[in-house]
């Protein structure tokens, strides 16, 4: 992993790194050799990393509160909002925090969608990545059942039910999950254990994450492969660091708005309701960042279908190194691709759209075609595309393409700039 | 291809219209003026302190506010009443404690550490006395309901004649911004129904407008706090980041192209 | 590397830093001061007790912020008993005036100033209070007179808000 001998300057530093080498990883890091290409997509990795972390110490603090019990539930989270210091604030960060979260990690996956980072060497890197995200999404499921209010106790009994799909063994299945005979207090301690557990599977994940991207390199916008070091690199500190850095300013003020003016808009009114098990909402709706599974899971007119199609949707991203047989990366060269991807965005934003509306009537219809159309998108189109598209031809370098031939030569001739 | 294109992108667009036509049937909410909305939203004291006594006088007798303390009355950022005039309020309500050393449980007068008292002494009482119907506890009512304040300001108004042909059961009323146009509660205001402590002439609309701020402020008793905090932070970010800007292009400028 | 001014780069990159550095310091407050009591504890601070029903050499016990406090009305022996002690006895020497404003009530922190355990009333070798957990005996007063506690049992704030009710705390 290591590229170069780092010798630490103090003479603890030299004692400590030879016993436990985080001053040599912390050179690593900070030297990592970065493609100085990459654009404003590839600023979401750290603000992931931002997102976790402050999930993480406002959980903490919350929990410092927060009583796990189906009588207290709702009680204490008021009382975390009324009396606790700052509660209110630590609570709205947690809950926008979660989708702020989420809008970061589609804007990720769809980065990589477009500049095909999920491709060859960096198909484990992708696979983590979708764990992560159905890690998320478990978190994110079980989270929402803690303030026990009527769409926590509804959600979680209409996701648990799913299970009963699973042929013989599916009753027993959700008995197990619930603890009891209906969604009740066995369901909500064990969730909250979960819930805080979870987000460190999470960090250990990133971890790997990182350390498997760090042995391609990262992609670029051109999707082609870089030597590291050379011209075509900088040092993640400070040309990255700060780079992030920026970006991240720009994310939390969007997070701001959220927090302190609009930190309701994002939720179900329903969930300010107690949960009562006697009576179901009107609508039934997850947080917006599940619903374009739900969609495809409500499309489907038989449940265990239903319940296979909606994994089905998470899963067949696993595939989809092997599913796109092209062998350029990147949309910028593949004009075809590019228009395919459009519509997948499209697609995925009406499937969230419909997720939302009662599955009826013309909203049923469109989430079916939506639903077919993503897995053609993944089972057909891209597995021919590969075949079949005239890619447009790629650069020699990633110079090239914004100064040009002449000036690559020139380029060459130029000073050694870093080092 | 790029004509087939064209068409999808057609399709999609015309989708999406036709999903906003279908949606926009709901019933538009009466407007009035929140002095707490906006960037800047501040609640209007005296607003809020005519909108606990509607509260008390007319909702009080149904309707519980479980999750707010006698104190909250005279802390910041609420209707602020003096501690001494939260004292005498808490007092004028009975709250059960005890046991005592004989073991028996007794009423004493509240105090501000006390929650508000409940009219009922559980949810199944409520609704025995209300007609099976459960009369919302209002501690959180202007955020569990879509439409907010808007909503309840209007359905404290929207009692009409149900539009014929409509039949209702006994001790149900036609509302029109009620979910469902159905309501087992009974119009409760009603012009004059109170005398304002301050002197402002109690039309309902006014009243309607006092108890729905009341009740804004008692689901986010910390929004004054919130809006405040929130300029300071978005202004201190734009600072930062503009900082930030520069100090990222001075980096940048190192290296002789940028992509 | 650069041609341009030294002074001028270095002072955007120090007001950045600095900037950033007042971010995180408001950042960390809320999620220390989190832990801090809350409103409703803070409401809590204070408890005021009728005191009307008890009789002269009868102690009560009341809960306060969490922990036990003595109320005893004094007779006028254990009055007298306690202003007697000499100072040179008391291991924490403390005049009764100071420990008892109005000499009849003793308002005082049940709690055991050696571990923390709740001494016994009307018990002991100074007619006062006894603590099982190590064998500390305090006198009329609450002092500290025999056994390993350190000082004397805590008198709180406490003030007669009127003749029958005190408000402690």
């Amino acid at each position: 992993m290591s590229d170069h001998e780092y010798v630490p300057k103090s003479k603890f530093g030299k004692w400590f790194n030879d016993r436990l080498p985080l001053l040599s990883l912390a050179s690593h890091l900070t030297d990592y050799p970065t493609p100085k290409n990459l654009n404003y997509w590839w600023t979401f990795g750290g603000i992931l990393t931002f997102c976790l972390i402050t999930q993480i110490v406002t959980g903490l603090t919350l929990a410092m509160h927060y009583i796990a019990h189906a009588d207290l539930a709702f009680e204490s989270v008021e009382h975390i909002m009324r009396d606790v210091n700052y509660g209110w604030l630590i609570r709205y960060i947690h809950s926008n925090g979660a989708s702020m979260f989420f809008l970061a990690v589609y804007i990720h996956i769809f980065r990589s969608l477009f500049y095909g980072s999920y491709k060859s060497p960096r198909e484990i890197i992708w696979i983590i990545g979708i764990i992560i995200y159905l890690l998320m999404m478990a978190a994110a499921f079980m989270g929402y059942v803690l303030p026990w209010g009527q769409m926590s106790f509804w959600g979680a009994t209409v996701i648990t039910n799913l299970f009963s799909a699973i042929p013989l063994v599916g009753e027993g299945i959700v008995t197990w999950l619930w603890g009891g005979y209906s969604v009740d207090n066995p369901t909500l301690t064990r969730f909250f254990t979960l819930h805080y557990l979870i987000p460190f599977l999470i960090l250990g994940l990133v971890v790997l994450h990182i350390w498997a991207l760090h042995v391609p390199g990262n992609n670029n916008p051109v999707g082609i492969d870089v030597k590291k070091p050379s011209k075509d690199t900088v040092p993640f500190h400070p040309y990255i660091v700060i780079k992030d850095g920026f970006a991240l300013l720009m994310f939390m003020i969007v997070f701001a708005f959220f927090v302190f003016y609009s930190p309701n808009i994002l939720g179900h009114a329903d969930n300010y309701i107690e949960a009562n098990p006697m009576v179901t909402p009107a609508h039934i709706v997850p947080e917006w960042y599940l619903l374009p599974f739900y969609a495809i899971l409500r499309s489907v007119p038989d449940k265990l279908m239903g319940v296979i199609a909606m994994l089905s949707a998470i899963l067949i991203l696993a595939a989809l190194p092997w599913l796109d047989t092209s062998k350029i990366r990147s949309a910028v060269f593949r004009p075809l691709y590019k228009q395919f991807y459009w519509i997948l965005v499209a697609d995925v934003l009406i499937l969230g759209y419909v997720g939302a509306m009662p599955a009826e009537g013309l909203y049923l219809l469109i989430a079916r075609v939506a639903t077919a159309y993503y897995f053609i998108h993944f089972l057909m189109i891209l597995p021919i595309l590969g075949f079949k598209e005239k890619t447009t031809p790629l650069p020699l370098s990633i110079t090239e393409p914004v100064l040009g031939g002449a000036a690559m030569a020139s380029a060459v001739k130029k000073k050694e700039s870093l080092n | 291809m790029k004509n087939t294109f064209k068409i999808v992108y057609l399709i999609i667009f015309l989708l999406a219209g036709t999903i906003q036509i279908n949606a926009a049937e709901k019933v538009e909410f009466l407007k009035t003026d929140w002095s707490f909305k906006g960037l800047t939203g501040k609640f209007d004291r005296g607003s809020l302190q005519r909108g606990y006594q509607v509260y008390t006088e007319v909702c009080s007798s149904c309707h519980s506010m479980k999750y707010v303390s006698y104190r909250n009355l005279a802390e910041p950022g609420g209707p602020e009443f003096t501690e001494d005039q939260a004292k005498t309020i808490a007092a004028s309500f009975e709250v059960e404690d005890g046991p005592n050393s004989d073991g028996e449980m007794f009423t004493r007068p509240a105090k501000l550490s006390d929650k508000f008292v409940n009219p009922y002494e559980n949810v199944k009482a409520a609704q025995a006395a209300n007609g099976g119907a459960y009369p919302p506890d209002m501690s959180v009512l202007a955020k569990a309901r879509s439409g907010g304040v808007d909503y309840i300001y209007s359905l404290l108004l929207g009692y009409e004649d149900p539009p014929s042909g409509v039949v209702l059961d006994d001790g149900v009323y036609y509302n029109k911004y009620m979910y469902g146009n159905n309501i087992k509660m009974s119009e409760p205001l009603t012009d004059d129904l109170i005398e304002y402590g301050d002197g402002t002439i109690a039309s309902k609309e006014q009243m309607a407008k006092d108890v729905t701020t009341f009740l804004m402020w008692a689901a986010e008793p910390h929004l004054e706090s919130r809006h405040k905090m929130g300029f300071k932070a978005i202004l201190y970010l734009i600072i930062l980041t503009i900082l930030v800007y520069f100090s990222m292009k001075k980096i940048w400028s190192r290296i002789e192209s940028e992509v | 590397m650069s041609e341009k001014k030294p002074e001028r780069r270095d002072f955007l990159f120090t007001a950045s830093y600095v900037v950033g550095a007042v971010g995180v310091g408001a950042v960390v407050w809320p999620l220390v001061d989190q832990m801090n009591p809350d409103a409703s504890v803070k409401a809590l601070a204070s408890t005021e007790v009728d005191v009307s029903s008890v009789e002269p050499g009868k102690t009560i016990t009341v809960l306060w912020r969490g922990k036990p406090v003595f109320i005893k009305r004094r007779t006028s022996e254990e009055i007298e008993e306690a202003r007697a002690v000499k100072m040179e006895d008391l291991k924490d020497p403390q005049k009764d005036e100071d420990r008892a404003k109005n000499p009849e009530w003793l308002v005082m922190l049940g709690v055991c100033t050696h571990l923390g355990c709740v001494p016994l009333n009307d018990k002991g070798d100074y007619n006062g209070w006894f603590c099982p957990c190590h064998g500390s005996h305090y006198d009329t007063s609450g002092r500290i007179r025999k056994g390993p506690a350190p000082t004397n049992m805590e008198v709180p704030k406490y003030e007669f808000v009127n003749s029958n009710t005190i408000k402690i705390g």
